[in-house]
């Protein structure tokens, strides 16, 4: 996740201590992995130095973490930039279970064991996930429905391989 | 061998139809409140597992255990008996009686059983509640959507305090939103009044629901936990 464009995009409805936005960032966005403080004032300096933001005021006390900040014009703008620019979709052709497959057939151990144990994984994470979700708010659930349909997705992958272990099998042994 | 404390178990089970082995030395077992998905593609012998654990399909060889008694040693009459008394069935679709009210369907087992009509749709209604289908207790199965309509099914089931709930693809013929609330709903209530749950799917969002799992494949069963 791009930290610098959430961050900008936080400060748009308005000017924000570097641990408030943390706490808006972590409570929105971080789950399961909150923010460090110290990679919120790394960004932010990074920010200020290419003008996507400037200081708004400093609080009496002085030190970094007082420092309030607001989104410039450019900030704006590259908020919008990323907003409008789509992701580039991840092809998924380096798999490591494919490898690890392969790698089975053409050492002659048992590839539908591999397969198997990779299931059996997947669905214990899907269960965790299922759980979580069934107890969580919308965000909770719309979190792990993504992560949800990725497991599911993967684990059709090992469903149609196991059946055409036979076929793949003659295949990578070939001379 | 029965595991300790299983509820259901079956043991080396066989079937054929025809030259098609459905079944070719499957095994399974449920503790009571586990919910357990019996996974496996199509035609790998699920559903006809499904039918012999619920004494509906006779394996050509193998045990099924229940509540300590051999199903294959029950009449006919007794089976049927045991199938009204202590389980519950949803299917996919097609399973709710068209010309009877949503309520009188849900009521419908327990009158079967012998309850009273009143005691019945008062039970009947309870689960519809729990089910939130409470609103749809005077439409017909035809004026109600797909979700309403399985959620309905799985009231009916479980209105007689089944100690083993077969669900068959109960989400099959829903979208995902219905599919999942209708699992949420039926895992809820078959743990809260510890009743057993066989679910047949080919989902893994729906197994996701599941405490645990078998694959079937070419009639042949992979318990997931023991390779895990």
């Amino acid at each position: 996740m791009s930290i610098g464009h959430t961050l900008l995009g936080l400060l748009e409805s308005g000017p924000r201590h570097g641990y408030d936005l943390k706490r808006t960032f972590d409570a929105t966005f971080g789950h399961d992995k909150p923010l460090h403080y110290g990679q919120v004032y790394s960004t932010m300096s990074r920010l200020l130095k290419n003008g996507l933001v400037e200081v708004d005021g400093i609080e009496a006390g002085g030190g970094p973490e007082r420092k309030r900040y607001a989104i410039t014009d450019a900030g704006i703008t590259d908020v919008q930039r990323w907003l409008a620019t789509p992701e580039a979709p991840e092809p998924y052709l380096q798999s490591v279970l494919y490898t690890k497959v392969v790698l089975a057939l053409l050492t002659e151990r048992d590839a539908a064991t591999v397969l198997d144990t990779q299931r059996a994984e997947h669905l214990r994470m899907m269960r965790i996930l299922t759980d979580r979700k069934r107890k969580g708010d919308l965000a909770d659930q719309l979190i792990c429905d993504h992560a949800l349909f990725h497991l599911e997705a993967d684990l059709r992958w090992l469903e149609l391989t196991a059946a055409r272990l036979d076929k793949l099998a003659a295949e990578v042994r070939k001379p | 061998m029965t595991p300790a404390g299983s509820l259901l178990t079956a043991h080396g089970l066989h079937k054929t139809y025809g030259a098609t082995k459905a079944l070719d030395g499957a095994e399974f077992s449920v503790h009571p409140g586990e919910v357990v998905a019996v996974m496996g593609p199509s035609g790998s012998g699920k559903s006809t597992l499904l039918h012999c654990l619920a004494g509906i399909v006779t394996p050509d060889e193998g045990d099924i255990t229940y509540a300590g008694q051999n199903l294959a040693a029950l009449s006919d009459a007794a089976r049927s008996a045991l199938r009204r008394s202590d389980f519950g069935f949803v299917f996919q679709f097609g399973q709710l009686v068209p010309e009877l009210t949503c309520l009188e369907n849900v009521a419908l087992p327990l009158r079967l059983n012998g309850a009273k009509r009143k005691a019945a749709e008062a039970t009947a209604r309870a689960w519809m509640e729990r089910l939130e289908v409470d609103d749809l207790t005077g439409q017909r199965p035809g004026e109600v959507s797909g979700g309403q309509g399985q959620r309905v099914a799985v009231a009916r089931a479980l209105a007689t305090g089944p100690r083993v709930l077969f669900a068959d693809e109960p989400t099959g013929a829903l979208d995902s939103l219905n599919g999942e609330r209708v699992m949420e709903l039926l895992t809820e209530a078959a743990r809260s009044t510890h009743a057993a749950v066989v679910l047949v799917t080919h989902e893994a969002r729906v197994a996701a629901y599941s405490d645990r799992e078998i694959i079937v494949r070419d009639g042949r069963s992979r318990d997931m936990e023991r390779i895990a």
